[in-house]
């Protein structure tokens, strides 16, 4: 398991000051149907966007708190990648983006009948958000929404 | 935070952490742990096999029925 002492030292330092919220779930909502009859939706932090997407600002210390929509059918290798945090390793997103957003995983499961069916748009944050505030009052609350609005069952976060 | 929100929200939610003593911060409801290198949560680039035995892994934690923090480690 990777450590908090792998790091670069700004990256721990950072870490360590972090306003962490504790936003509480609970009771929480277990999922309560066979996953062959799930509509699963992904969230990433890989800060991924298309083409025709405004990309993320990246100019002010990582805190583009917006978020954008990725419509099913989107392949991952039409995903380019705004997140530049040097805390890890990009190479392996670069080679493969569904490290990040396994799309084309998610394909090869509802094709072999495991999964029930994907939501119509999946979504993307940047990841290193300095104001988590204004994430969740900005970005997370729509997409809580949004994920309602589609009937998603189910959701998988890929932070990085 | 934001998988607390949807949770919050009534979906259910799991996420894939590469860095417990981080998750622990926030203590979401349910937690994958792979022990794969920071950014590479899925496992290995262009491994299809790995990457949906990661997300299957993360979805059968998906019924559990949780009150704290539930983390599950990938094997």
């Amino acid at each position: 398991m990777a450590q908090l002492s792998d790091l670069p030292l700004k990256h721990r330092l950072l870490i360590q000051g972090y306003p962490f919220r504790r936003v509480d779930w609970r009771p929480g909502t277990r999922l309560a149907k066979p996953l062959s009859q799930a509509r699963i939706a992904l969230i990433t932090t890989a800060g991924y966007f298309l083409a025709s997407q405004k990309p993320f600002d990246q100019s002010y210390r990582h805190n583009d708190c917006s978020f954008r929509e990725i419509p099913w059918g989107t392949r991952a290798d039409q995903l380019r990648i705004g997140q530049s945090s040097d805390a890890f390793d990009h190479s392996g997103i670069e080679a493969d983006r569904n490290l990040g957003l396994p799309l084309d995983r998610l394909q090869e499961l509802i094709e072999a009948g495991l999964v029930g069916a994907s939501a119509p748009r999946h979504f993307s944050i940047m990841g290193s958000i300095v104001a988590p505030g204004r994430l969740i009052s900005e970005s997370g609350l729509e997409i809580a929404r949004l994920l309602l609005e589609d009937g998603v069952d189910a959701a998988l976060l890929v932070p990085l | 935070m934001l998988q607390s929100i949807v949770e919050r929200a009534g979906i259910a939610t799991v996420s894939i952490s590469l860095l417990l003593e981080v998750t622990r911060r926030v203590q979401p409801p349910r937690v994958l742990a792979v022990d794969r290198p920071l950014g590479y949560p899925l496992g290995l680039p262009h491994d299809a096999e790995l990457q949906k035995r990661v997300m299957l892994a993360s979805f059968d934690i998906l019924p559990r029925a949780v009150s704290e923090m539930l983390v599950v480690e990938f094997q």
